[in-house]
């Protein structure tokens, strides 16, 4: 039976594409764009996220349950050795407070699409449908593409909201089954790509050439962060960019926010980006004014 | 808003409700010179209404379009004292308590010490209602397994139609002529009662006509000496309107808002009724008048929202009469329910909403009071755009308007055996109560607490709080093989109560009947008139009573941690947590925490739990639905809470949900409050899982942050969201849109917060002015975040 690794399941998720719609959250990335704000949906494997201010004083279950001694307890604190750990998440099960969850668990399609299929009633009533973000979608190919073909065969709307660094015969496989593809553009500059994400651009603009050429609806979406790409030599080229596609209309910016910091702490992972304020509104305004007078329909948020 | 509209509306909103004796002096006089041993019941109901109306003060404000008052002025609340009289000790507590408080000056105080109380001391139907019931219903009442409406309020529960718009009293009182000219006294026994109705009903159609001529003619006397030239043309027409409604059909806009004004008032000072009396379909009664003087010339837009808002005052200006004791619990707010219903379907089945539903919309979002409430029908046949500018108005945070689903009241209607003219002539009353307005009584007999019975169900009929043996005894559940043994011991034992609480409202009914008939509200709702019957004695079209399931949530969520805990998983005895819940989780906080949180919940569309709901609502619907009341009608259930969720959960013990004792009961048909893991679209497939179309109503309330509906996306998929409940036959929707911060700040600093309305629980109240419970309680309420 053809599994996946999920992180989340959204439902009522009203900002990504048409309707209302149920976001499910694949693992794994190969990019480490430092402002993520999904650092859970980086790594493939599943994740021990620990929420201290959830964590029972006289509690030790965790502790006791775990046979590889991969956490210990002092002052009601709860520490998480990764090396010992091999996430089978039995720690999760036992906590009763949920001062430890498991982010990402294996499930097949059909209990996936069990979930989405929950939500009909409102995909049908909105035009709404199921959107495969992550992490990165297309870092589970076989598994995307069955849940895609699951979707059209139940008539559900299929959004792919993708970084677009992948391999160009994955991204063929699955453009059948797709009807929108939510593209992210960071940075033009490939030096400051491979800075800021930890990989070239390279294939994400031939990717984003080649699903224009093909007619797929696609709306590009622009994370806006301060210091990184919301300078006017970065739009410009960005614009010089976008305005070389022949189809492509739709623009989405995305302000940076600091959201998910707090995340970064659970999972015990580093904040690269560090104390990057998110930008003005009159910034954004600014772009988007830019971009529209470029001939594109500019939306904010997202 | 005008300058006018402002200096009354903040009038309104500033004055301190107070407790005003007018009302119980004169009824109290009335009853002391009346001693008369040939006058009926009707009759002299009628007589004391007339003689209110003819001695009452009659109020005139500065700059007052729409006029009369209940008592002397803004704000005076009667009191009631042939129903329930209220002791020193009572006005004392209405005087000090910290939320919804009554100011009583030291004159009232003596009035009430040295006429009132002394007259009133053993003659009042509250005390005679509770020296009637069995000692059985006095434990479960002072238990907290149920409350009772009728104990300090006179049955009410019913909305105005269409009538008086094209008919006035003097129409009412030529029917009740005929009626009586048609009495057969050879072959009908009950000629010589009906006769007695219908001349009380002809009495109090008189008083009413007299008591707006009695507006006339200070009105008149006010425009004599007015020197500005507008406000005295203002008084004339004033003056005008008076001399013509009620006693004739109204001829323009302004005189159907007077018109209906003056009927309000009929209704709230004849007696206390519970509650909402209101004019119901208000944009579809007003609208013809509207395109008329529009047409005419002869009315602006903005005169019509000048006058509109006018009216919006008089209700805001009439705060609830003053409760005491477990009823001020169950209901504790200013607001008396007037729930003013915009859109819907026409008679004819065709979409009702109109270019003066808008303007109303415009007129609710401006004044922000409240009372009067509003409420949305949504039609499938309705616009969207209708939709989404009642959402932007709860966009506004004040949890006004609500939603309620057309399609659903009208089948709800149908199931009850009621006309499909009438059912699409109905809506929504009080919180979210079904009816067909103008020719039904649904009565609300009282709230009905199923955690508690579960309470009692696993102490084996021992209410655990008192060690007091109030129920069946249904077996020690210790000794219960099965979940199902469970659950039969809890539907017994909801079954036991029920059966109390009717037999207990099946003599309250008829004391109300007997005792204290309602001439003036008879005329107003079909087919009193032409049944030459009381309201209050089945006179109505249609007559159903109602009790009211509270705390399905939780009470669900008790079974369906029981069921997984100890019966399908076996992860502890049945003994273990009846130890943990009478040590109120103390020393076993590990367990609560996996009942709160590994343990499955209602609100998650999870069929686990969500099943349990279905089996609760069956449990309940049995032995409710159907039975006879003594009206020709039958009683009923419906799903909302009010306040009562927080004294509920007051009295009701640790629950194995993992709730604490004395934490409120979830409230409606909401889920436990955080129970709700996975946004708005799963607590509403949850809550479609109720047969709402079996019940006069249910609640659902959601908290939105505003982000939520920041943009007209967030504006658009709201309307889906509520489009898509209402297909699957949801009732009603309500939202509050603010955030949890805002709402703690408001609690520390409510000096700089005085003015915040939220949704409470098929009301809206301030939030300063709710008990600190029921402030955390909104605060806790699942806040769905923007994702």
């Amino acid at each position: 039976m053809l599994t996946g690794v999920v992180f989340n399941i959204q439902k009522y998720s009203i900002h990504d594409g048409p309707g209302i719609r149920t976001t499910v959250f694949l693992k794994g990335c190969p990019l480490r764009c430092q402002w993520c704000h999904n650092p859970e949906g980086q790594s493939p494997d599943p994740e021990i996220a620990l929420w201290p201010s959830r964590c029972l004083q006289e509690c030790r279950e965790c502790v006791s349950v775990c046979d590889r001694a991969a956490l210990s307890k002092s002052d009601s604190l709860v520490f998480l050795d990764k090396n010992n750990c091999d996430l089978c998440g039995t720690c999760a099960d036992v906590c009763p407070s949920r001062a430890i969850e498991i982010a990402g668990r294996r499930l097949s399609v059909g209990e996936v699409m069990e979930e989405v299929e929950k939500d009909l009633m409102f995909h049908d009533e909105s035009g709404g449908g199921v959107t495969f973000s992550g992490g990165e979608p297309l870092m589970q190919p076989e598994f995307l593409q069955a849940l895609l073909e699951e979707s059209k065969k139940k008539g559900i709307h299929t959004t792919v909201d993708t970084c677009g660094f992948s391999r160009p015969d994955i991204l063929d496989k699955i453009c059948d089954s797709v009807d929108l593809f939510l593209y992210d553009l960071k940075v033009m500059d490939d030096r400051k790509h491979r800075q800021f994400t930890g990989g070239s651009n390279k294939a994400v603009l031939e990717n984003l050439r080649r699903l224009d050429k093909q007619g797929k609806d696609v709306i590009v979406r622009i994370p806006v962060i301060p210091g990184v790409n919301d300078e006017e030599k970065d739009i410009e080229e960005m614009i010089g960019f976008l305005r070389s596609l022949e189809n492509l209309r739709l623009l989405s910016l995305l302000p940076y926010h600091d959201l998910g910091k707090e995340k970064y702490r659970r999972f015990t992972l580093p904040y690269m980006v560090g104390n990057i304020q998110p930008p003005a509104g009159e910034l954004i305004e600014k772009i988007k004014k830019r971009l529209e007078s470029s001939g594109f329909e500019v939306t904010t948020g997202g | 808003m005008n300058e006018r509209i402002k200096k009354l509306r903040q009038e309104s909103v500033s004055i301190k409700p107070y407790i005003s004796s007018e009302r119980a002096i004169l009824v109290t006089r009335f009853y002391k010179n009346t001693a008369s041993q040939v006058l009926s019941a009707p009759l002299k109901r009628a007589l004391a209404f007339k003689h209110l109306l003819e001695n009452k003060e009659i109020y005139i404000g500065q700059g007052e379009l729409i006029v009369g008052e209940r008592g002397p002025s803004p704000k005076a609340t009667p009191t009631y004292p042939e129903i329930t009289c209220h002791s020193l000790q009572d006005l004392d507590i209405l005087n000090s308590r910290e939320k919804t408080s009554f100011k009583v000056n030291g004159e009232t105080r003596r009035i009430f010490e040295e006429e009132i109380i002394p007259f009133w001391e053993g003659q009042t139907v509250r005390e005679k209602i509770f020296n009637s019931m069995t000692q059985e219903w006095i434990d479960a009442y002072e238990a907290g397994v149920f409350t009772e409406f009728m104990e300090q309020r006179a049955p009410g529960h019913t909305v105005l139609d269409d009538k008086i718009y094209s008919k006035g009293f003097s129409d009412f009182k030529e029917d009740i002529e005929k009626n009586l000219a048609s009495l057969d006294y050879f072959i009908d026994p009950e000629a010589f009662r009906k006769s007695e109705q219908l001349k009380a009903m002809a009495v109090a159609a008189d008083a009413l006509i007299a008591y707006a001529e009695r507006h006339a003619k200070e009105a008149r006397q006010l425009a004599k000496r007015e020197k500005d030239t507008l406000r005295k043309k203002e008084l004339q027409k004033i003056a005008d309107a008076c001399s013509h409604v009620p006693k004739n059909a109204p001829r323009d806009f302004w005189e159907a808002l007077q018109y209906y004004w003056f009927v309000h008032l009929g209704v709230i000072i004849e007696l206390n009724t519970w509650d909402s009396f209101n004019p119901g379909r208000l944009d579809q009664h007003l609208y013809p008048f509207y395109k008329k003087g529009i047409e005419e010339g002869t009315l602006s837009k903005e005169k019509a929202r000048e006058l509109l808002q006018a009216f919006w005052v008089k209700f805001n200006n009439q705060p609830a009469p003053p409760k005491v004791g477990v009823t001020a619990e169950e209901s504790a707010t200013y607001t008396d329910f007037c729930l003013i219903n915009l859109g819907g379907v026409k008679p004819d089945g065709s979409d009702a909403v109109n270019e003066l539903t808008f303007l109303i919309l415009d007129v609710v979002e401006e004044m922000r009071i409240v009372q009067p409430s509003s409420a949305v029908q949504v039609s499938k046949k309705n616009p969207d755009r209708f939709v989404k500018r009642a959402i932007q108005i709860v966009k506004t945070g004040f949890g006004q308007p609500s939603f309620f689903n057309t399609e659903a009241i009208i089948q709800e209607m149908l199931r009850q055996g009621k006309s499909l003219e009438d059912a699409r002539q109905g809506g929504a009353s009080g919180c979210i109560e079904a009816g067909i307005f103008g020719k039904e009584n649904y009565n609300l007999t009282g709230y009905f607490n199923l955690p508690k019975v579960l309470e009692i169900t696993l102490n084996n009929g021992l209410d655990p709080r008192t060690g007091k043996k109030i129920g069946l005894e249904t077996g020690d559940p210790r000794r219960f093989s099965s979940f199902e043994e469970l659950f039969q011991a809890f539907r017994n034992q909801v079954r036991y109560f029920l059966d109390i609480k009717v037999r207990g409202n099946n003599v309250i009914e008829r004391i109300f009947a007997e005792y204290l008939p309602t001439p003036f509200l008879s005329l107003l709702i079909n087919d009193c008139i032409a049944k030459g019957k009381d309201y209050h004695d089945g006179g109505a079209r249609y007559n159903n009573s109602y009790i009211q399931g509270v705390g399905l949530g939780t009470v669900t969520d008790c079974l369906a941690s029981l069921r997984f805990n100890v019966f399908d998983r076996r992860l502890i005895s049945m003994e273990q947590v009846i130890e943990a819940l009478k040590k109120n989780f103390e020393g076993y906080e590990a367990l609560r925490q996996k009942f709160l949180n590994k343990t499955p919940k209602y609100g998650n569309d999870d069929d686990y739990a969500d099943s349990l709901l279905k089996d609760v609502f069956e449990a309940f619907y049995a032995g409710v639905n159907g039975r006879p009341n003594t009206k020709g009608g039958c009683y009923r259930i419906n799903l909302l809470p009010t306040t009562v969720h927080i004294y509920f959960g007051k009295m009701t013990g640790a629950t194995p949900d993992g709730r604490k004792a004395s934490e409120p009961l979830s409230e409606g048909i909401s889920p436990v409050q955080g129970a709700d893991r996975f946004g708005p679209t799963a607590v509403i497939k949850s809550a479609a899982k109720v047969d709402h179309l079996r019940t006069g109503g249910t609640l659902l309330n959601q908290k939105f942050t505003p982000q939520l509906l920041a943009d007209e996306e967030g504006i658009d998929k709201l309307c889906h969201l509520i489009r898509a409940y209402f297909k699957m036959d949801g009732h009603h929707l309500q939202f509050n849109v603010v955030t949890a911060d805002t709402l703690r700040e408001a609690q520390r600093h409510p000096e700089k917060y005085r003015d915040m309305i939220v949704r409470v629980a098929g009301y809206s109240d301030y939030f300063v002015d709710l008990s600190v419970d029921l402030q955390n309680e909104i605060i806790r309420r699942t806040e769905h975040q923007a994702f």
